[in-house]
């Protein structure tokens, strides 16, 4: 396909790897924030090709929606009236009992939608069931999910509501900025193409650390790494642009201004980090009655969490999947004990798919 | 996280459209990218174009990678 | 900014692990299946039960398969369950080495499938059967109460003859043997997906559903005992079927990930939806071990049928580590090649 095939060209990787090689002096760390920028190091293995130790960061929405909002999945999906329907990524994110793909087993009507207008549809032909969709995502989905909240608001579908767990990427990034110690970082190329990569600015010189903006084939992750490896052995500490094609420095202000029209930003849970001030998005006051959270009343449910996995680590990039005692035995994509190994753009998930072991230290 | 996938403009019809991938076809909303019509290159996340494809700048960035010498095995190939 | 970090909230859910009730993702031709499946032969006092078996001692051999098929949608762009209920059954028989002679036909009707369809079905059925020169010997047909089954589900059972000269076997792969693929991967099951409703895709794909007895029959021909294992990639796609064969007979499998065909609109679907085309359902190709000295003519003769006509080179077998299966990616990198875990879900974030 046309701006993907170019993009995955054997002989031009090649050459990237040799001129990052070149380039670096040092093991830099570097953080990849997005999933999906996770699943292409992994799945063609980039990192075992550089001498960069790549950190995976926490940019899989799947793995930081909080517990309790999936318990709420599950408390309004059991009920008969409910038609849930969801993105194929998070049925088997596993709640405190359950996940939505052994609810679907057990009788609810649970389906997976390939966008949010299909929910919105699924309303328009069933009005006499709810239908609930649960708008999770990063800055990329949030202008998606705005515009099916807007239509069905337009087009009076009043048993339409979503459940949402929205989360902003740059009030992470400077969490982990505060914590970590990361040497430059990866922007995610398809958040910055909504968001463009004015937030990234003050970020870049407050902590001076560089931030490139990067796409996801093979290439793109390839002279991202290149671009942030040249920044630190020179000194410089700015925002580049890597993936110039789809991402403008403004960013998409007409999907902007929708987000803003139907969310407001408020401090948010993610999974596995803790609550971060100011890094969610919540619905705004006059679509209230699209909300799932107040239609349904499961504002309060209580969830239990398991002590074995360090999933809060992996996410904040402080350790890796090979540093868990449970990766691979008790943990595994079949039988999940934390988020991360349950979506495909998991780190646990994406280190397990690509075959890595944890060598057992005597 | 955020799959995005580049296709190509078939039709426009107000908000929504056709998008071609490869061959692949499906509708997508177009409402996030006004400027876009027949023939224009969107990345399509979830059913909807989030972003244009700017060919130049595409260009820009493969004659750049190009431009990066190659290396020792290609010389004594 | 300040962020608090709650050491309770770093931690994760164990999940009570849904055991005891069958998931779809159960039928889906990866390790949830082979779990399934390692629960419950035990209980028939069987070992593995492959998809096919030899049934007699002496010659002939007589080789023995039965199929289930649950398709929705009924009729789809290159076949129908009617078709793909030959077709399966037959590419069953085909990759142990054996001949199809005759099929068994049983159907479990829903109450009020509408007749007519019921009709085209069989019309289906007949014209597949024959195309494959396999009669339909017996059958059965059994109706049930509306919401008791799906529109339609049929079960073909078929016995073939194996060919004097086949030593094939899920077991029998050698360190050395070439990997060799019939054809284009992903069409039949990225064909289904596209066609169901909701996901709204228009494309020009179609099924690879077609019997392969016959290219089976003219690599045997080609290559003798050289052609050690044969496998049509179904469920579970081609990453599942390797990882079997590996398993079986104690050998690794090294792919190059460049030689393995994908069509365009294959994997356009696969990058939509963010699905590995090697866990995707195929329905007319097989992947083959065969001893090196005879690939070249093994590839020769498939490339002389049709259904062989794309015939390619992805791989070769090593010793070990035993079930292991690799790919040398784009990049000249390495990574595991892991069976399908359960269903098959879209992935959009």
């Amino acid at each position: 396909m046309r701006y993907l095939d170019e993009y995955r060209n054997p002989e031009l990787a090649r050459r990237l790897v040799r001129e990052i090689r070149a380039t670096a002096t040092r093991p830099w760390s570097i953080m990849e924030v997005c999933g999906g920028q996770t699943h292409t190091i992994v799945r063609q293995g980039i990192d075992e090709l550089i001498p960069v130790r790549m950190v995976h960061g926490p940019g899989c929405p799947v793995c930081v929606t909080p517990l309790a909002t999936i318990d709420r999945a599950l408390a309004i999906a059991a009920r008969p009236e409910v038609i849930f329907t969801s993105f194929g990524d998070m049925l088997r994110v596993p709640g405190s009992g359950a996940d939505l793909l052994s609810a679907k087993a057990r009788g609810a009507d649970v389906r997976v939608v390939y966008s949010p207008l299909d929910a919105v549809r699924m309303a328009a032909a069933n009005p006499d069931r709810q239908v609930v969709f649960f708008a999770v995502g990063f800055e990329t989905t949030a202008p998606a999910n705005a515009m099916a909240v807007l239509r069905a608001d337009a087009e009076h579908l009043d048993n339409f509501s979503v459940l949402v767990s929205h989360v902003l990427v740059p009030p992470a990034m400077a969490a982990i900025m505060e914590s970590a110690s990361v040497d430059a970082f990866l922007a995610a190329g398809h958040v910055c193409a909504v968001m463009g990569w004015t937030e990234y600015e003050p970020l870049a010189a407050r902590y001076r650390v560089p931030i490139v903006v990067t796409g996801f084939e093979p290439l793109d992750l390839l002279e991202g790494i290149l671009m942030a490896v040249r920044q630190l052995e020179e000194g410089r500490f700015t925002v580049e642009n890597q993936y110039a094609r789809a991402v403008r420095r403004t960013g998409n202000t007409f999907a902007q201004d929708a987000v803003r029209r139907v969310f407001r930003v408020s401090d948010q849970t993610w999974r596995g980090i803790g609550e971060i001030p100011a890094s969610g998005l919540v619905l705004a006051p006059q679509y209230a009655r699209h909300d799932a959270t107040l239609r349904f009343g499961v504002g309060d449910v209580s969830t239990s969490e398991h002590p074995e996995c360090i999933a809060g680590e992996i996410l904040r990039g402080t350790r890796t999947p090979l540093d868990c005692a449970a990766y691979g035995t008790l943990c595994t994509p079949r039988r999940p004990l934390g988020a991360p190994m349950v979506s495909a753009e998991g780190t646990c998930a994406a280190f397990h798919n690509a075959g890595r072991i944890r060598q057992e230290t005597p | 996280m955020c799959l995005g996938v580049p296709g190509r403009i078939v039709a426009r019809d107000g908000e929504m459209g056709t998008v071609d991938f490869d061959g692949l076809r499906r509708e997508a909303c177009l409402s996030y990218t006004p400027e876009a019509g027949p023939g224009d290159y969107v990345i399509v996340h979830v059913g909807f174009a989030i972003s244009v494809l700017d060919e130049d700048e595409a260009l820009r960035t493969l004659a750049v990678l190009r431009a990066i010498p190659g290396g020792l095995d290609e010389i004594s190939r | 900014m300040t962020t608090r970090f709650d050491p309770i909230a770093a931690t994760c859910p164990a999940p009570q692990a849904e055991t005891e009730r069958v998931l779809l993702g159960h039928g889906s031709g990866g390790q949830l299946m082979a779990e399934l499946l390692a629960d419950l032969t035990p209980r028939l006092g069987a070992g593995t039960l492959e998809d096919a078996a030899i049934v007699t001692t002496g010659t002939p051999e007589i080789v023995l398969s039965t199929d289930g098929f649950v398709v929705t949608p009924r009729f789809f762009p290159g076949g129908d369950i009617g078709s793909l209920a030959v077709h399966g059954t037959v590419n069953d028989l085909a990759m142990m080495g054996a001949v199809p002679v005759a099929l068994s036909l049983a159907y479990i009707v829903e109450e009020g499938l509408p007749l007519d369809e019921l009709r085209r079905v069989t019309t289906s059925v007949a014209e597949a059967a024959r195309a494959c020169d396999v009669r339909i010997v017996t059958g059965d047909t059994k109706v049930v109460g509306k919401g008791a089954a799906d529109g339609l589900f049929v079960t073909t059972t078929g016995i073939g003859v194996r060919l004097p000269g086949a030593h094939v076997a899920a077991a029998n792969g050698r360190p050395g043997d070439a990997v060799l693929l019939s054809g284009p991967i992903g069409l039949h099951g990225i064909t289904i997906l596209s066609t169901r409703e909701g996901l709204g895709f228009e494309s020009s794909l179609a099924s690879d559903s077609r019997p392969l007895h016959r290219l089976t029959t003219a690599m045997i021909t080609a290559g003798a005992c050289g052609v050690h294992t044969l496998r049509d990639p179904t469920r579970g796609g081609l990453a599942s079927a390797l990882n079997e064969l590996a398993a079986a007979s104690g050998v690794a499998v090294e792919l190059d990930e460049p030689a393995v065909p994908v069509p365009a609109q294959v994997a356009a679907a696969c990058d939509l939806l963010g699905l590995d085309p090697l866990h995707v359902a195929n329905e007319g190709c097989l992947v083959a071990f065969v001893d090196p000295a005879r690939a070249e003519a093994v590839l020769a003769a498939m490339r002389a049928r049709p259904e062989g006509a794309c015939a390619t080179r992805i791989g070769t077998v090593v010793a070990g580590p035993s079930g292991r299966v690799t790919m040398r990616t784009l990049v000249g990198s390495r990574r595991v090649i892991d069976m399908l875990v359960g269903e098959q879900l879209p992935r959009i974030c």
